[in-house]
């Protein structure tokens, strides 16, 4: 047991620390907001980590990667995280339509797409998510009719991050409606100019249009853009998702430990009673709370990597991840807006607002932190059922 | 980073469970916490001789010289167990006490005795308000000719019924002092306590004389050794929760898988299954919570203190969670006394409320924070 980096990755973690610390730009915003110039510093920003590296940091070096290891990947996140680097644009290209790409596409879907992944001159969606399909998603209904050598795609997908932005598109049809639901699904790649597809914004309550809906017309896609084969895009889509889950963890946690150590700051500025609200005793109660939950989703995550160095296989610790990181968050933000008071009813922008008010800001958006990705419900059933072994609920 | 454990670490939890399941089953410890006092000389041989009083304790002072990350592996096995045995009082309390305490004297010669299972040690250091802090002490200790008169009660000191040497927090002048008390000098009456195999007693010290030999660490230091010691402690004590949990979790588990009603196993309901999730991830966030402490503690690392106190808060989290729930989805079964789930309930609760609760760890990791 050996919680310090080894020599060599604690070099690396130096590399990566100081190239943020350089490199870093000032004033753009870490969340994804409607604000103007803010895509397109984001767009700098992506070319900056293709340009040094960065990006694709996990694939194989002959596709641009630097097939950096797993422990390598995580040090990146966690520094990542802790630098309050703005996000990388292209997340869902390099993060799913990447991975994907490489372990189930043609030589030639890999020289046409991943480059351009990399450097961020081609962004991605995700079309998976459907108005009728969420939870459930092997229901989904758009549909893709053979005609020709092309697909013609029609149906609707919600939740679309970055739909209204995105050149490309890794989409999730239905090919087979007589086969039982998980069989008759095939994996499209579908360029988003195509005529036919339309994307609108969907406002969230955060007042920020950070998803969309998104139309598919009478969508022609040629019948290459099939990723594996037809009707396999089930297990396609299964394995991008068990692949991306994996460091996305130690990011989310490093985000975490910023934002209660920001929490911490801000209840030692703020009044309460007449004293800093962090000599309260109950604020002081919560706020250990909300620490001894977030350590122990990175502690939790380390013990998972280690698992999955061990044995390639990832533990039960795994699952818990992502439930732990959104339920503990919800909380840390709903005791930090009681600390706010009145103050953190203020919006951004606004006098008298806190910290700008990112507070209001973060809870407001943390409310989809146990809906997305995996609802919290969902994730207690699979816990239960593949973890603990328990019976099946249906 | 590894965030494993060793094979010889495996092999020491593997072991202990084998012993543990033929000599510490549910049957022994109705059977001894039915005693007079709720001790078993045979088993109690049998922890001696595994060397499981020393494993913490270094190989000069008679111990295996292994770490907390040792330790704790023990006490998860023997909270899954639930031992009936003086063991969490000496090597939670005593143990870090005496590790804490500046080396020489009847300090080296406790740590003998107690790894080699002679001699049996508590820490009776808390008093009728059951506050774990220097200014609430009312016991004193004057100067008498070399050495010194105890006068005080201490309260809810575990297993001194039992014990041959106590560790006695006594105020001496403007500080505090720990002094080793033979127990023969005291008055040691045994309380009825829910988990009726780990005792707590009022032990009286009425004008107690002990030489000069008998004070432990530095005169005028004794509150900041305890300090010390409550590190380990609750590392200690989160670590027999994370067993008594994982051990709850599984039983009901098991539980939910055969019990039916309405024709359908109630593990396939979801009030019951989710619950079960919750369990499980509180288990293991103590678990991991647990070792990181253990290693920090061994390490010496910086976050040391503040680790150890996350751990016990979150051990507090899954023992009480797991052994409520456990009853809970057992239903009426789950609250006979026939049943093995209020034994665990029981030493979880005991394990909550003793070293002070979460409201008080959580104030210390508060405080710790604070930076």
């Amino acid at each position: 047991m050996d919680f310090r980096d080894t020599p060599a990755e604690g070099a690396f973690r130096k590399e990566v620390r100081e190239w943020f610390e350089a490199n870093v730009p000032t004033g753009v915003s870490r969340e994804i907001t409607d604000e103007p110039g803010q895509i397109d510093a984001l767009r700098e920003w992506q070319r900056t980590l293709h340009a040094a590296g960065w990006a694709g940091l996990s694939w194989p070096k002959e596709y641009g990667g630097r097939g950096a290891s797993l422990i390598e990947q995580v040090i990146f996140s966690q520094e990542f995280a802790r630098a309050k680097a703005p996000p990388m644009l292209n997340v869902i290209g390099i993060g799913m339509a990447g991975p994907t790409i490489i372990a189930h596409g043609t030589e030639a879907q890999k020289q046409r797409h991943l480059d351009k992944i990399l450097s961020g001159d081609e962004i991605w969606c995700q079309g998976f998510s459907e108005p009728g399909a969420g939870s459930d998603l092997a229901s989904l209904r758009t549909t893709a009719i053979t005609d020709g050598d092309s697909f013609v795609v029609n149906g609707q997908k919600v939740w679309t991050t970055l739909g209204h932005l995105a050149d490309w598109c890794i989409l999730l049809v239905r090919t087979d409606p007589t086969a039982p639901k998980h069989a008759g699904i095939t994996y499209l790649l579908v360029d988003m100019h195509t005529p036919g597809v339309e994307v609108r914004p969907l406002r969230q309550m955060t007042g920020q249009a950070e998803f969309n809906e998104t139309f598919f017309t009478d969508v022609r896609v040629p019948r290459e853009n099939v990723i594996g084969e037809i009707n396999d895009g089930w297990r396609v889509a299964m394995t991008t998702l068990l692949h991306e889950r994996g460091t996305l963890g130690f990011a989310l946690a490093t985000q975490a430990e910023m934002m209660l150590r920001d929490a911490v700051d801000m209840a030692k500025r703020v009044q309460r009673n007449g004293k800093p609200a962090f000599e309260d005793p109950v604020v002081r109660q919560k706020l250990a709370q909300a620490h001894v939950e977030i350590s122990a989703l990175r502690l939790n995550n380390y013990r998972a990597l280690t698992s999955v160095m061990r044995t390639g296989v990832p533990g039960p610790e795994g699952s818990l991840g992502k439930l732990l990181w959104s339920e503990s968050g919800k909380r840390l933000l709903e005791a930090v807006m009681e600390i706010a008071g009145p103050a953190g009813l203020v919006s951004s922008g606004a006098e008298h607002a806190v910290d700008g008010g990112r507070w209001q800001y973060l809870h407001l958006r943390s409310r989809a932190y146990s809906i997305e990705a995996g609802t919290s419900e969902i994730l207690r059933n699979i816990i239960a059922e593949r973890v603990l072994g328990l019976p099946k609920h249906k | 980073m590894d965030f494993g454990f060793t094979e010889d670490q495996e092999a020491l939890r593997k072991s202990a469970r084998e012993v543990l399941g033929d000599k510490s089953t549910a049957a022994d410890f109705r059977r001894i916490m039915a005693t007079d006092d709720a001790f078993d000389e045979s088993l109690w041989k049998t922890v001696g001789e595994l060397g499981w009083l020393g494993v913490a304790i270094p190989e000069a002072d008679g111990g295996l010289g292994l770490g907390w990350v040792e330790q704790s592996i023990l006490l998860e096995e023997t909270g899954r167990a639930i031992l009936p045995a003086p063991y969490l009082s000496a090597v939670a309390l005593a143990v870090p006490v005496l590790l804490a305490a500046d080396k020489g004297g009847i300090r080296d010669a406790l740590l003998a005795a107690l790894a080699a299972g002679e001699t049996r040690v508590t820490l009776a250091a808390i008093e009728e308000e059951g506050r774990w802090d220097a200014p609430s002490l009312q016991t004193t200790a004057e100067k008498s000719g070399d050495g010194w008169r105890i006068s005080g009660a201490k309260v809810f000191v575990p297993d001194a019924h039992v014990a041959h040497e106590l560790i006695v927090l006594a105020r001496t002048g403007a500080g505090t002092t720990l002094f080793a008390v033979p127990a023969s000098e005291a008055r040691i009456t045994q309380l009825a306590t829910l988990d009726a195999s780990r005792r707590l007693c009022e032990v009286v010290l009425d004008g107690v004389v002990v030489g000069a030999d008998r004070v432990l660490g530095a005169k005028g230091e004794g509150w900041s050794v305890l300090q010390r010691a409550l590190d380990r402690a609750a590392v200690a004590f989160a670590a027999e929760e994370t067993g008594i949990a994982q051990q709850v979790l599984d039983m009901t588990v098991d539980y939910a898988r055969q019990r039916e009603q309405f024709g359908k196993p109630i593990g396939s309901f979801q009030a019951n299954s989710h619950k079960l999730s919750e369990m499980l991830l509180l288990t293991e966030s103590a678990r991991s919570s647990t070792y990181y402490a253990a290693w920090a503690l061994d390490e010496g690392t910086p976050d040391a203190p503040l680790a150890a106190a996350s751990a016990r808060v979150a051990g507090i989290e899954a023992g009480r969670y797991a052994t409520a729930e456990g009853i809970q989805i057992h239903g009426g079964i789950g609250f006979t006394w026939e049943h093995d789930l209020h034994l665990y309930f029981k030493r979880a609760k005991w394990d909550e409320l003793y070293l002070g609760d979460g409201t008080v760890w959580r104030e210390r990791v508060a405080s710790l924070l604070a930076g």
